[in-house]
C-alpha cells in the first residue's frame, strides 16, 4: 500500500506526467465541454506545493490525527478526510469548527485556532489524498451577480433551514442550521459545495457557480443593508415582534395607565 | 357693581350652535344623560380602552393603506426599487405592498403603525379579558357583555389573520397553508371547503381578493357593531368598582364622564397613538422585502403567525403524531383533528365562563362590586390554569427559536412542552388556590388582631408580647368586604327526585368553596379588639408601675 503510493508519488514527480497530465487536461476538454458543471466545483489551477503538503502533513498529525487517523482514513470519532477537497478543510478550520470543542449534536463556531498558512497547509494535504471540491475561484466570490435570481434560489434551496431573512432555524436532535449573517462569501460557497455536518452538497450541476455568485451576491446585500424598518428584532418575525407588542408597547402603556389612575388620586 | 354676571353673549358662534343643535337633537339632554356617567379609577380599567384606541389608530392606518393596496394575485414582473427583487415574478398584492414600504412616502410608517396596533389591539383586549375574569366583573349583570367582549377578541384575531395574509409574501403564504391544511384535515367536508374558499387548489387565484374582502368590510364592520354594544352596554351597566370606604353593590364612586374623562380619554388615546407612533418608527415589523413574493414550493424555517394566533399554531405542534386512520378512502388526520378541537373547546369554555360559574354558585343578585382575586380562590386558580394552558400553547409555536437560542435539543423541547401542557395547568391550579387562601388568612389576621407594630413589651409576669396596631376603618374595609359563598347541597326536586344536575351542580360547589376562608365577621373583631383593649391596659398599668 504504502509502496504503491511511493510509486505515485514519484510518478508525479517523472517527467511522464507533463505528458499524462496535458493528455488527461485535452480529455477532459474534449468530452467534457458539452457536459460541463459536473459534480466538483470548476477547479482553478490547484496550486499545491510539495513544501506546504509536508506542513500541513505535520499539523495534521499533531492536532487532526487523533479523531481522523494517521492518515486521514478516519476513525470511530471522526471521518475519513480522503476526496473530502480542499473546501472543506478550509470552511471547518477557518470557521473555527474544527478543530472540534467537544463532540455533541453539531460543531459549533469558535475562535479560529490556526494562521491562513497553516489552513492552506492542511487543505493542500488533504487536497492531495484525493480530489475533491477545491477552495472556489476568487472569481464567484465577488458578490457581483443578480441578487433577485439569488434571493429566489436562496428561498427555494436554504430558506427552509436557514430562514428567509438567513437568521437560522433548529433541526433535529439539537442540530441546526446557523444564521448566514457573518459568513463571508467564500464560507458561503464553502458550504455550499461541501455540505458541511447536517447541509446537503449542493454541486454545480445543481446550483452552478454563477448562481451560487447570485445566492453570495443576495446575502451579502442582506447583511450590508440594515431594515428600513428600524431595528430588525434579530429577523426573527412574529416571535420577536410578539415579545416587543406585550412587554414594550402594552408594557410601556400599562406603566403610563397606573400613573394616570395614581395621578387622581 | 358686579363683575360675576358676564353680558349675555348674543352673537357668539359656541353658543348659536350649541343652541341649534340642541334644539334639533337634543342635546343637552344626551350631555346630560352621558356627560354625568361615572367612571371609577383604577389602571387595569384602562387596558380596553388601550384596546379601543388602537382599533382606531388601526382603522385610520387601514385606510391608508387601502388607498394603494391591490388585492389581485395576477402575476406581474417587480420593477420597483427594492433591488433584490428585481424583475422577481411576484403577485400584484405583494407588489403593491412593497411599493408602499418603498415607494409611497410614509408607506412604511403606516404599514408598521397599522402591524404593530394590530399586535397591541389583540394583547390589550386579551389583558382587559383577564382583568375582567380575575376581578369577577362578568357576573350579573354583565354576563352577555362578557360573551360580546369574547366575541370581539375572537373577531380581532380573526381581522389580525386575514391582514397578515394580504401581503402575498412568503411567511404569510406559509401561514395560508397552515389554515388550508387545518381546513383539509377535516373529514369528509375539508377538502371541499378548502377548494370552496381558494376557488380551486390551493393557493388559486381569489383567496387574497376574498381575504382582502373580509379584513376590510365585515371584519371591521362586525368590530363597531359588537364594540358599540359593548359600550353600550357599559353605560347601562355602569362600571364595576373596588371596594372601599362609602363604595357599594348600589352605587359608584369615581368622576363624571364631562370633564374629567373625556379630558383623561381623550388625552389617554393620544397617548397610545404616540407610543404606537415610536414604537412603529424605532422597531420593523413584517419585513415583507426580506421573504419574496409567495411562492408554493418553498418554506421558510421560523415561520410563525402573529402572536394572537401563535397559541393555534402550538397546538398543531404539540399533537402527538403517528394517530391517523382511514375511514373508507378518507384519511382522519387526528394530529389536526385534536388540536382543532382542543383549542375550539377551550374558546368555548372562556366564552360560557360566567353562566357556568353562576350556575354553581346559584347567586341570582347583580353584583358591581370587583373581587379581589384572592376573595374567589378558586375562580382565580381555574384563571391561572387556563392562561397556563394557552401560555404552553403559545410557547409551543416557538419551539425551534426556543432549540436555538437557549442551545437545546429540539425534539426534547418539543416533549417537555407536550408534558408541561397536561402538567403544568394543574400545578398553576394548586398553587393559585394556595396562595389565594393564604393571602386570605393573612388578611382575616391582620382584619382581626391588626398589623403588627414591632413594639415589644415585657409584661410585669414576664411575658412578653408585640403590640398590634388596628387597622382604620378604610383599611379594614378592603379586607373584609366579600362574599363568602358556601358550597350547596344536592337537593331534590319537587317529584322528589336527585337529578344528575343537582348531583354535578353540587359537587362543582364543593370544589369551588369546600376550602373557603369566611371574611373576618363584625363579633370577632370587635372581641379582638376587647382583647386588645385589655392588653394596651395592662400594657399602660406595667409602664406605669415601672415609673
Amino acid at each position: 500500500m504504502k509502496q504503491l503510493r511511493r510509486k505515485i508519488n514519484g510518478l508525479r514527480r517523472s517527467p511522464k506526467a507533463l505528458g499524462i497530465v496535458m493528455f488527461a487536461g485535452l480529455l477532459v476538454v474534449g468530452t467534457g465541454y458539452s457536459t460541463v458543471s459536473a459534480a466538483v466545483s470548476p477547479n482553478r489551477e490547484v496550486v499545491r506545493t510539495q513544501e506546504q503538503i509536508d506542513l500541513g502533513k505535520k499539523i495534521f498529525l499533531a492536532n487532526c490525527a487523533s479523531c481522523h487517523g494517521k492518515n486521514a482514513e478516519g476513525t470511530q470519532n471522526g471521518p475519513n478526510l480522503i476526496g473530502v477537497g480542499e473546501a472543506s478543510v478550509d470552511f471547518q478550520v477557518s470557521t473555527g469548527r474544527m478543530p472540534g470543542a467537544a463532540s455533541g449534536p453539531q460543531l459549533e463556531v469558535k475562535p479560529v485556532q490556526f494562521t491562513e498558512e497553516d489552513i492552506a497547509a492542511m487543505a493542500a494535504f488533504i487536497g492531495s489524498l484525493g480530489d475533491g471540491p477545491s477552495i472556489p475561484d476568487a472569481a464567484y466570490l465577488q458578490a457581483n451577480g443578480d441578487p433577485s435570481a439569488g434571493g429566489e434560489l436562496f428561498r427555494i434551496n436554504c430558506a427552509m433551514c436557514h430562514n428567509a431573512a438567513g437568521a437560522g432555524g433548529a433541526l433535529t436532535q439539537g442540530k441546526y442550521a446557523p444564521h448566514l449573517m457573518n459568513s463571508s462569501a467564500k464560507t458561503i460557497y464553502e458550504a455550499m459545495v461541501t455540505g458541511p455536518q447536517n447541509m446537503p452538497v449542493f454541486n454545480d450541476a445543481n446550483i452552478t457557480p454563477e448562481q451560487k455568485n447570485d445566492i453570495i451576491t443576495y446575502l451579502t446585500y442582506v447583511q450590508n443593508n440594515d431594515s428600513v424598518g428600524g431595528e430588525e428584532l434579530g429577523s426573527l418575525g412574529p416571535v420577536s415582534e410578539g415579545l416587543i407588542a406585550w412587554f414594550g408597547l402594552l408594557g410601556l402603556l400599562i406603566i403610563i395607565a397606573v400613573w394616570l389612575a395614581a395621578k387622581s388620586n | 357693581m358686579s363683575t360675576t354676571q358676564t353680558k349675555p353673549q348674543k352673537n357668539s358662534f359656541l353658543a348659536g350652535t350649541a343652541n341649534y343643535v340642541d334644539e334639533r337633537v337634543g342635546a343637552s339632554g344626551i350631555l346630560k344623560e352621558f356627560g354625568r356617567k361615572i367612571f371609577p379609577d383604577h389602571w387595569s380599567f384602562m387596558l380596553g380602552e388601550v384596546a379601543m384606541y388602537s382599533f382606531f389608530v388601526l382603522l385610520l392606518s387601514g385606510t391608508f393603506l387601502t388607498f394603494f393596496y391591490d388585492p389581485s394575485m395576477a402575476i406581474v414582473k417587480y420593477d420597483g426599487v427594492y433591488a433584490p427583487l428585481k424583475e422577481a415574478m411576484i403577485s400584484k398584492a405583494y407588489e403593491s405592498s412593497l411599493f408602499i414600504t418603498f415607494e409611497v412616502r410614509g408607506g412604511l410608517l403606516m404599514r408598521q403603525v397599522h402591524h404593530w396596533s394590530a399586535l397591541l389591539f389583540v394583547a390589550a383586549a386579551g389583558l382587559h379579558m383577564l382583568r375582567v375574569f380575575f376581578t369577577g366583573a362578568f357576573r350579573k349583570p354583565r354576563e352577555l357583555n362578557w360573551v360580546v367582549g369574547f366575541v370581539l377578541f375572537v373577531l380581532a384575531m380573526a381581522g389580525g389573520f386575514t391582514g397578515y395574509s394580504l401581503p402575498d409574501d412568503l411567511l404569510s403564504g406559509n401561514g395560508l397553508r397552515i389554515i388550508d391544511g387545518m381546513i383539509k384535515g377535516v373529514p369528509f367536508i375539508g377538502t371541499g371547503i378548502s377548494s370552496l374558499l381558494f376557488g380551486g387548489e390551493f393557493p388559486g387565484h381569489v383567496v387574497i381578493g376574498r381575504l382582502y374582502a373580509l379584513h376590510i368590510m365585515l371584519i371591521p364592520a362586525l368590530i363597531l357593531v359588537f364594540l358599540a354594544v359593548h359600550l353600550f352596554m357599559l353605560i347601562i351597566h355602569k362600571h364595576t368598582h373596588f371596594s372601599g370606604p362609602g363604595r357599594k353593590d348600589t352605587n359608584i364612586v369615581g368622576y363624571p364622564l364631562m370633564p374629567v374623562y373625556v379630558a383623561k380619554a381623550g388625552g389617554f388615546f393620544f397617548i397610545v397613538f404616540g407610543v404606537i407612533m415610536v414604537i412603529s418608527t424605532f422597531f420593523t415589523i413584517n419585513p415583507i422585502w426580506n421573504y419574496g413574493g409567495y411562492d408554493p414550493s418553498p418554506v421558510s424555517a421560523g415561520t410563525q403567525p402573529d402572536w394572537y394566533i401563535g397559541w393555534l399554531d402550538g397546538a398543531l405542534r404539540l399533537a402527538p403524531t403517528g394517530m391517523e386512520f382511514m375511514i373508507g378512502e378518507y384519511t382522519v388526520s387526528m394530529n389536526i383533528l385534536i388540536p382543532l378541537t382542543v383549542s375550539l373547546l377551550f374558546l368555548a369554555l372562556v366564552a360560557i365562563y360566567p353562566f357556568i360559574e353562576n350556575w354553581v354558585t346559584g347567586d341570582k343578585r347583580e353584583h358591581h362590586m370587583l373581587d379581589r382575586p384572592r376573595n374567589a380562590p378558586t375562580r382565580t386558580a381555574i384563571g391561572a390554569a387556563g392562561v397556563m394552558f394557552y401560555a404552553v400553547l403559545w410557547a409551543g409555536a416557538s419551539t425551534d427559536l426556543i432549540a436555538t437560542h437557549f442551545k437545546m435539543n429540539l425534539n426534547q423541547v418539543l416533549v417537555t412542552m407536550q408534558i408541561s401542557l397536561l402538567v403544568l395547568p394543574v400545578v398553576a391550579f394548586i398553587v393559585t388556590k394556595r396562595i389565594c387562601l393564604a393571602l386570605q388568612r393573612k388578611d382575616k389576621e391582620v382584619a382581626i388582631h391588626g398589623r403588627e407594630s414591632g413594639r415589644i413589651v415585657r409584661l410585669p409576669h414576664g411575658e412578653y408580647i408585640e403590640v398590634h396596631e388596628p387597622l382604620d376603618e378604610y383599611e379594614l374595609y378592603k379586607l373584609v368586604d366579600f362574599k363568602d359563598y358556601q358550597p350547596t347541597l344536592a337537593r331534590p326536586n319537587a317529584e322528589g327526585k336527585i337529578t344528575l344536575g343537582a348531583r354535578v351542580r353540587s359537587s362543582l360547589s364543593r370544589f369551588y368553596f369546600q376550602d373557603r376562608i369566611t371574611p373576618a365577621t363584625k363579633t370577632e373583631i370587635e372581641q379582638a379588639r376587647h382583647h386588645a383593649h385589655e392588653l394596651e391596659a395592662q400594657v399602660q398599668k406595667a409602664i406605669e408601675s415601672d415609673k
